[in-house]
């Protein structure tokens, strides 16, 4: 059944173009701003300004902040273990690509 | 109702002591952690392990599930015997979190045995009027690639007017955004709960896409295999080949190599700067020889000394 056009939801890409505030970051990634304190403390998430009431993020801070929390939770990971982890990950990410694409 | 093996699920015995289940969890569930593993399915798997721990993490879980399950195999047709859960009292609701809309959601099987209630506490405690929603759904690469109207169903906890915690389905038709890139979010305006009197939050839909057919996906670019006979490596060619977009005629350079890629720019994920596709060049043999093939075959031979194994050294 074709759903009408009156029942179709209009959604919007965010993180685009746009950086980030933490709050934005946060809201985002259902936590709280402290949580997103502690990533970029641990240096997980890169971030450019001052301090966290200027802080802007870029659109990939979206994903690594989710995947940090979801590790975080789901297999009781402390922070440091979860920088390593995403830092393997990124790591197999570029062998996987040389590994199609010849570097 | 399909009956559940949870000691097969998690690989113990059923007499297995509670530090072998813990440990036989941290290591599936560090093998099967959706962000990390890079198994099929996955997602499912690592769902369907978190039931098997809840249940068996829990002596008195256990015990309930230990006495209706012997005599029935994972897969079987199964329903619960009446008043099968006298005499075990279920400790209040379990510990994990019910953060996001569908992503804790428990079968069927474990909620006629447990409860939905299984499902509540968290972070952020029970849902709240005026708050925001977060789900993953994991769309078709055509939905991004074409754009397009896709049925999402989600399992949204509420709280009834008892303050039970019940689970409904909700199926939203979503215009999916051309262009999208996995890990990207969509937000629905006030589709997040609805405050009593007041305003609603948002649904915030993380996208991820399934393996598609022909394309692997990189970022924003995409990767395409394409086999090539040798003659058509050899002498070049052009060959009808197909991209998002529709097919299109690729140039094969004289002297192509298996492994050597083309980019075909602005062919990848229709996104904001476009992707590019990558055409991987792989060369395949003829299946079948027939006399007239093999006697090509004997003259190139002859025609092209070529030694193959030369840097083997034998």
């Amino acid at each position: 059944m074709t759903p009408r056009n009156a029942d179709i939801l209009q959604g919007c890409i965010v993180e685009c173009d746009q950086p980030l505030s933490i709050e934005d970051l946060s809201r985002l990634c259902a936590t709280e701003a402290s949580c997103i304190v502690e990533l970029v403390e641990e240096g997980i998430l890169a971030n450019e300004g001052e301090a966290p009431p200027v802080w802007r993020f870029g659109a990939d801070a979206v994903r690594r902040a989710r995947v940090a929390l979801r590790l975080q939770r789901d297999l009781e990971v402390n922070l440091a273990g979860v920088a390593l982890a995403l830092d393997l990950l990124d790591e197999i990410e570029r062998l996987r690509r040389r590994l199609y694409l010849g570097g | 109702m399909d009956f559940k093996d949870y000691y097969k699920i998690m690989g113990v015995a059923r007499d297995a002591k509670e530090a072998e289940i813990k440990q036989a969890y941290r290591k599936l569930a560090r093998k099967y952690h959706p962000d990390v593993s890079k198994v099929k399915d996955a997602e499912a798997r690592f769902k369907e392990l978190g039931e098997a721990y809840e249940v068996l993490k829990n002596p008195e879980k256990r015990a309930a599930y230990d006495q209706l399950g012997s005599g029935h195999r994972a897969g079987e047709q199964w329903r619960p015997p009446p008043d099968w859960d006298a005499g075990f009292e279920f400790s209040g609701a379990g510990e994990r979190t019910g953060q996001h809309a569908d992503d804790r959601a428990y079968s069927e099987f474990f909620e006629s045995l447990f409860g939905r209630a299984g499902r509540a506490g968290g972070r952020s405690g029970e849902p709240r009027g005026g708050e925001d929603h977060h789900a993953k759904v994991l769309l078709d690469l055509d939905a991004t690639l074409a754009g397009g109207t896709r049925s999402i169903v989600l399992r949204v906890p509420e709280v009834d007017a008892e303050g039970r915690l019940l689970v409904k389905e909700r199926t939203l038709n979503v215009q999916i955004p051309k262009g999208i890139l996995p890990g990207q979010t969509i937000r629905l305006a006030g589709q997040g709960t609805r405050a009593p009197g007041g305003g609603a939050g948002d649904l915030y839909i993380e996208v991820e896409f399934q393996p598609h057919r022909l394309y692997q996906l990189d970022g924003r670019d995409l990767i395409l295999e394409l086999p090539l006979a040798p003659w058509e490596a050899v002498l070049g060619a052009t060959v009808t080949t197909p991209t998002p977009g529709g097919p299109i005629e690729l140039k094969i350079p004289p002297g192509s190599k298996a492994g050597a890629k083309l980019r075909v720019k602005g062919r990848g994920i229709p996104s904001s700067p476009p992707g590019d596709l990558y055409v991987l060049m792989q060369i395949a043999l003829p299946p079948t020889a027939d006399e007239k093939t093999r006697a090509a075959y004997r003259a190139l031979a002859a025609a092209a000394p070529f030694d193959p194994r030369a840097r083997l050294g034998v």
